[in-house]
């Protein structure tokens, strides 16, 4: 579905991305002070764990990115907003090897990036949820989150028919994980429900699950809140909260909530039409005069 | 209340893992087996395994290899006569190249060269879906087909073009050729259809089961997670097949006892196999022992009752099982594609509220 592309690839490129440019912001602090945890914030030193750089994509004539480029530091929640058609869901998809932008180079841990298929970048540690919810329908809320458990179980296709030593061990093992998991998101009591009956707040938070049992480096949401009353938002707000304190895992997120955005986030990056128009804390992108124009000024969805 | 989920506390993972995590599905098993294997082997004639026991066995097997593709990872296929006769033809092959070979490692090996023939067939899931495929794989079975009928060598250049089953015994019991011992026949073909039944009861319900589903019910989602698209429809067509062509060799080795291959394992089995599996409940085990008693017993109570109860003629009630059949279809396509299966789960969870419902 899209163009052949090659990524260019100049080792010194590589260099440059690896050593990305410390940011001066201060991610600890903001979101301790953001959310009130109260905590001691730790200064810890900002490591890259994704760099963008002028990645550039289009659609036949829809320039969906244009020359954008951000980084997201190592434990770090970092905010993807913009208009409707800005390019927010396109720019997720380049990071995990769905799209392949025409131009411009990724490196996620340190290393650049060649073109790749969806499952390497999900072996890499790259996990995410969708703005249309993505589960596996015909299958039950335990079903679907022992999915993300799928590139850590390895017994093979005779040890499965048997189902007995090893191969049962290795799936009890990981039930004990999902488990965990259907506990940290309170959804015990529709553990054995198919998918399909489920409200959309459920399925949404199913669907976090599902990206939680991967045990995620760096874990994208998209539009996560959407369509969602402001009970089932404060939860899953907590939720995310919780997974980057807990687990310290890294998460980019696609909010249009501004409330939410400036409670959760860390850094904010602004696309508009597919370019990058803002980069920085919540309160630096919120007084910014071109994002008003663009964004707030204007009542969105 | 006679059937109980609510209330019973499972008390580990474990438990809860299990395939009949209520005990009344245990027990209601182990009975069925009990009677399968203690009672029916005593009681049973010529009638009964010809017309109803081997035909519903062989079926049921076939119909579980069919699901596990189409039912499991929704890769539909037209081929499963094709994969019956590549079965049959092996076996045959085997029996007659290799005279002293048992008769357990001519099906194992025939399923295993039917998988490879299956994973050949199965290459071009990666590119195409849905009604493609089912395209493609209808192309599949004209050809093996066509090739087993002009390829001599397949039925070792004899006049008739025909495949004969050789005598051959198990364990010193003749299970083949016209001197088969009924009973043992019987006895051999269920004691394999349930060996492979719980195997697959395994595997769909382990991590290859869970990624054949992701495959089947999104496969993007699936990729984004790490599930390998090729590989995880791959592995479903070679198990499948590995099923089907277990299935093709017992039904001319032990069932039919010869076999010509567009005679034998034309489309019309490919259809019968897949109404089967639709009837009986897509994606689910139960459901190709349901839907081959259904698709094997129909016939004969039709008979049963409009020929020789009423008196009409059996072309009458060919015709009536026709639009029977296409009518059943169209009802468990759009109303429940779960099928007889799911329609006894609903049965079940009735009977658990019973007296009470709410
Ligand atoms: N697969 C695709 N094919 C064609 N155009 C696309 C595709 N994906 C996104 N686009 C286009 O790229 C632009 C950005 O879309 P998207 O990334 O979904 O925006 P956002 O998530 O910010 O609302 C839109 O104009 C959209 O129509
Ligand atoms: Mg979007």
């Amino acid at each position: 579905m899209n163009a052949e592309v090659t990524t260019a690839e100049a080792p010194a490129a590589a260099a440059a991305v690896a050593d990305a440019p410390e940011n001066d912001t201060a991610p600890a602090e903001e979101r301790a002070a953001g959310h009130g945890a109260g905590a001691a914030p730790a200064p810890a030193p900002k490591e890259t764990l994704l760099a963008v750089e002028d990645v550039s994509l289009a659609f036949g004539g829809v320039k969906a990115l244009q020359n954008v480029s951000f980084d997201i530091a190592k434990g770090e929640i970092r905010a993807i907003i913009g208009p409707n058609g800005a390019g927010k869901t396109s720019m997720l998809n380049v990071i995990n090897g769905f799209y392949h932008p025409q131009e411009g180079r990724i490196a996620f841990k340190g290393q650049l990036r060649r073109r790749m298929r969806p499952h390497f970048a999900a072996a890499q540690g790259i996990a995410r949820t969708f703005q249309n919810v993505a589960l596996f329908r015909g299958m039950t809320t335990l079903d679907n989150i022992m999915t993300g458990r799928a590139l850590k179980m390895r017994r093979g296709i005779l040890w499965q028919a048997l189902h007995w030593g090893p191969a049962r061990r290795e799936e009890l093992e990981h039930r004990e994980f999902v488990e965990h998991v259907i506990d940290f998101l309170e959804i015990e009591h529709i553990r054995k429900t198919p998918v399909g009956r489920l409200p959309y707040g459920l399925q949404k938070r199913v669907e976090l699950g599902r990206a939680l049992a991967m045990e995620p480096d760096l874990l994208l949401l998209d539009e996560p809140m959407a369509g969602m009353n402001l009970e089932e938002k404060e939860d899953m707000s907590r939720f995310i909260i919780d997974v980057n304190e807990q687990f310290g895992t890294t998460i980019a997120l696609i909010e249009h909530d501004m409330g939410v955005v400036m409670d959760l986030s860390d850094r904010v990056v602004v696309l508009d039409h597919g370019e990058k128009i803002a980069d920085g804390t919540p309160e630096e992108v919120q007084a910014d005069r071109r994002v008003i124009d663009a964004y707030l000024g204007v009542p969105n969805d | 209340m006679l059937y109980r989920e609510a209330g019973q506390f499972k008390t580990s993972y474990a438990a809860d893992q299990a395939i009949f995590p209520i005990p009344q599905d245990r027990y209601m098993l182990a009975g069925i087996l009990a009677i399968a294997f203690g009672v029916v082997p005593f009681v049973l004639n010529d009638y009964w395994v010809n017309a109803i026991l081997l035909p519903f066995l062989i079926y049921a097997l076939a119909a579980i290899g069919l699901n596990i593709l189409t039912g499991y990872c929704g890769q539909v296929s037209l081929g499963t006569g094709a994969f019956l006769a590549v079965g049959a033809y092996s076996s045959y092959k085997l029996m007659t190249g290799f005279p002293e070979m048992n008769m357990l490692v001519v099906f194992a090996l025939a399923g295993l060269i039917t998988a490879a023939v299956g994973l050949l067939f199965g290459l071009p899931s990666l590119r195409i879906k849905g009604f493609y495929l089912a395209v493609a794989t209808l192309a599949a079975q004209f050809f093996i087909i066509w090739l087993f009928y002009k390829v001599p060598w397949f039925f070792n250049y004899n006049a008739t073009g025909q495949i004969t089953v050789p005598p051959r015994d198990l364990f010193g019991f003749r299970l083949t050729g016209p001197e088969a011992v009924p009973a043992v026949r019987y006895l051999v073909t269920l004691s394999i259809v349930a060996v492979l039944a719980l195997a697959a009861k395994n595997m769909a319900r382990g991590h290859v089961g869970r990624a054949w589903m992701a495959i089947r019910d999104m496969d993007i989602a699936a990729e984004l997670i790490g599930i390998r698209p090729l590989r995880t429809k791959l592995l479903a067509f070679a198990v499948s097949s590995f099923y089907i062509g277990v299935a093709g060799a017992m039904m001319f080795a032990i069932y039919l006892g010869a076999a010509e291959s567009g005679e034998t394992f034309g489309i019309q089995q490919s259809f019968d196999v897949l109404f089967m599996i639709i009837i009986g409940g897509l994606g689910t085990v139960l459901g190709g022992f349901l839907g081959a008693a259904f698709l094997v017993l129909l016939p004969i109570g039709l008979e049963a009752v409009l020929v020789e109860g009423l008196g009409l003629s059996t072309n009458f009630a060919e015709h009536v099982k026709l639009i029977l059949l296409g009518s059943l279809i169209i009802f468990f396509l759009i109303v429940e594609p779960h099928g007889l299966a799911r329609l006894w789960q609903i049965t079940k969870e009735k009977l658990r509220l019973w007296p009470f419902p709410h």
